[in-house]
């Protein structure tokens, strides 16, 4: 442990020195850590584990010398914290989970070792880590992108994928080509329409070792996109067709598995609307076909519902549901001028904003054949075919007004529609229905000095009943003080009507941050980009530090 | 755990005593066409503001939104260009242009849906705010946003434009 860090705090100590005759290269980097003191309370069901205080941690290094650049990320987990995915430990250790080495020039980037990368929309292929969620799909293997012409990118990837400590056993190979007719014809460069195609294809190889079932062993993926745009329109469409996959995703059915999706806008100073579709059947595609959780994804189809940052709206949040879905969203943003009646002194905006996600239709393969049967190609649905059942759906409205150079305000409402069974994994859940109202509004009470205020409610009959939370945070330059109360006063039952009460305070300079804070944390649901997973109530200190250098 | 923090605080300190360079790296502008991030930081010797951010990410936007507000009176005292990175994914991205003019902010904003040139930056989170002197080098950084940090940023500015020492 020693030594792994004196080498580095040498070289760099060595190469800043040296850096400055600017031949050597740079090393740039960051660093984060986040541990928690666990408390026992057994009221709201926080459970303390043996080591008491658990650590998340991680540093990553980058060298870069002209067209090469190189770097690695240390991880440590000691143990992982409560709620990321850790089935038996898997996740637990330390060690070098991701280096890489890349050389590129104008026409050519070659990457050996780990590296991210996303084909069109990710429909097919996206690997990406996300720290908070504990989610890390990183390829090791080799990547080549090449620019032969104008306008013309293509890439190349081959690699196998991380498995917490390990790698997946599934080999992932793909190709995929970005074509700018604007820039590959230089006569229409600066016209009024822009139009880009792009296509690619994914093969994944996985040896069959099932006793029962011939399973296929290559399995192969290929989508399209297009990307017209004119006088402020734009549309975004791409499509993507699987061969079939029995996984433990779709109780290892042989169906191929089919999405789409479309988004057109249209936006112009002061106003912008969206409206977009997409349906989806049996698209899981993972490089291990036993895999589960959030485990070795190698695509990632994106949510067409609204990313909520408030505690009480993101309370009931959306994940894609790849076995089948199809969804519609509808979003206008509206800004009042400056001057206008609604837009006073310094202008309004507003924004409404809503989605409905439903199942597809399946019918039965033939009459003894029941609906998703071990073994049969499953199921038969027609194209963009739309059912009954309601997964989910989201009506918000934000108001966002600054009143005077001191005092700004943000409002909101939601109405919610939550399928908890479909969207939790349960069997006899009711459906959510909820609203939810919020207040954000700052106040400048000092040259340095501002207040930060959040009045949140949500209220519905199903579930644990209402919430009400009331957060302030004060800040000064560099300091920031916060104390925020959750309080669950509808449930049902008058024992569970818990205040959890948190309080912290944060120093932020340059590139560096401290956080600490105490209290109690709700059971619930973190989501970033569309990934979700699932929070422990808890009580206790948490710690977060974090630099760039 | 001492030295893993000591070797962390020594990094640190080793490493902000040099002014570093941005990694070139393709992201996309709102019209979908490919750019080198070499390209953008182009200012005519006047300072560059890179900020990173995200459409679901509200402190991000109440910082955007104060720069914006600010920007006219900067432009004129500072020559600022400020450079507004997306980091949204492929659930959002799409819904950045759309957005962007919604709010009618005045800079430039490119997507960055791969988080390549985040990845080259070190960011960790959003919303994470780079300055750049005449010479493209990153001079100054502020990580998240309370109200009231853009006044940090418009003192770190003036002393850029004017020559003096930020440190």
């Amino acid at each position: 442990m020693k030594h792994f860090f004196v080498v580095p705090v040498l070289l760099v100590l060595g190469f800043n020195a040296l850096a400055q005759e600017q031949n050597y290269g740079q090393i740039t980097g960051n660093f984060q850590a986040d541990a928690q003191y666990y408390i026992t309370d057994t009221l709201i069901g926080a459970s303390s584990p043996a080591e008491k205080t658990m650590l998340n941690s991680y540093a990553n290094f980058i060298y870069t010398l002209g067209n090469f650049s190189a770097g690695f990320r240390y991880e440590g987990y000691m143990n992982t914290m409560l709620g990321f995915p850790n089935l038996g430990g898997v996740n637990d250790g330390i060690g070098i989970p991701y280096r890489w080495a890349t050389f590129s020039n104008n026409q050519l980037e070659v990457t050996a070792g780990n590296f991210y990368e996303q084909f069109g929309n990710g429909l097919i292929l996206r690997s990406y880590e996300e720290k908070q969620l504990g989610y890390d799909n990183a390829f090791d293997g080799i990547r080549v992108k090449i620019s032969p012409y104008n306008g013309i990118h293509l890439k190349a990837i081959a690699g196998l994928q991380r498995f917490y400590w390990q790698k997946g056993p599934g080999i992932v190979k793909g190709v995929d080509g970005d074509f700018l007719i604007n820039e590959i014809f230089s006569g229409i460069r600066d016209a009024s329409w822009q139009l880009g195609f792009g296509g690619s294809f994914v093969t994944k190889y996985q040896k069959d070792e099932d006793p029962i079932y011939d399973l296929p062993q290559n399995v192969g993926a290929a989508a399209g996109r297009i990307n017209f745009s004119l006088a402020g329109f734009n549309l975004i469409s791409e499509y993507a067709y699987k061969i079939n996959d029995p996984s433990s995703d779709n109780g290892l059915i042989f169906r191929p598995g089919q999405a789409l999706m479309i988004n057109a806008s249209y936006s112009r100073s002061g106003l912008g609307i969206i409206l977009s579709t997409k349906w989806v059947d049996n698209m899981s595609f993972r490089s291990d076909r036993y895999a589960i959780g959030t485990d070795l994804h190698i695509n990632q189809i994106p949510e067409i519902t609204k990313n909520h940052a408030y505690s009480l709206t993101a309370f009931y949040p959306y994940a894609t549901q790849p076995k089948g879905e199809w969804g519609v969203q509808g979003e206008v943003f509206y800004r009042f001028k400056r001057g206008t009646a609604l837009g006073g002194k310094y202008g309004t905006a507003l924004a409404v904003n809503f989605s409905r996600i439903q199942n597809t239709q399946q019918t039965q393969v033939d009459e003894f054949t029941p609906i998703g049967a071990r073994g049969t190609y499953g199921y038969n649905t027609a194209f963009f075919s739309i059912g009954d059942s309601v997964y989910f759906q989201d009506l918000n409205i934000e108001f966002a007004k600054k009143w005077s150079s001191t005092f700004k305000s943000t409002f909101t409402y939601q109405n919610i529609i939550y399928n908890y069974n479909v969207l939790r994994g349960t069997a006899d859940h009711e459906t959510v229905y909820a609203h939810c109202a919020v207040a954000d509004l700052t106040f400048g009470i000092s040259d340095v000095l501002s207040l930060h205020t959040e009045m949140q409610a949500l209220f519905t009959q199903q579930d644990k009943g209402n919430w009400a939370m009331l957060m302030l945070e004060f800040s000064i330059p560099n300091w920031f003080f916060t104390i925020a109360d959750n309080w669950n006063y509808g449930n049902a039952d008058p024992t569970y009507r818990t205040h959890y009460l948190m309080g912290g305070f944060g120093y932020n300079n340059h590139g560096n941050r401290i956080q600490l804070s105490y209290g109690k944390q709700r059971e619930g649901i973190t989501c970033v980009g569309g990934v979700c997973r699932a929070v422990p109530a808890s009580n206790g200190i948490m710690l977060t530090i974090s630099s760039t250098f | 755990m001492k030295a893993f923090f000591a070797a962390a605080a020594i990094l640190i300190l080793s490493s902000v005593l040099v002014a570093q360079d941005i990694p070139q790296v393709q992201i996309k502008d709102l019209n979908g066409k490919t750019v080198n991030t070499k390209d953008i930081i182009k200012n005519n010797g006047k300072p560059v503001v890179i900020s990173f951010w995200a459409t679901w990410c509200k402190p991000c936007i109440k910082e955007l939104n104060a720069y914006n507000e600010l920007y006219p009176d900067w432009i004129k005292e500072t020559g600022v260009k400020i450079i507004a990175i997306s980091i949204d994914d492929s659930r959002s991205s799409s819904r950045v242009a759309p957005f962007v003019n919604g709010k009618a902010w005045d800079f430039d904003v490119f997507c960055d849906a791969n988080s390549d040139f985040k990845r080259g930056m070190n960011v960790g989170e959003v919303p994470h705010t780079f300055v750049l002197d005449k010479n493209g080098k990153v001079v100054w950084q502020h990580k998240s946003y309370m109200d009231g940090d853009e006044k940090k940023l418009y003192d770190v500015l003036k002393k850029l434009s004017k020559g003096e020492s930020i440190k």
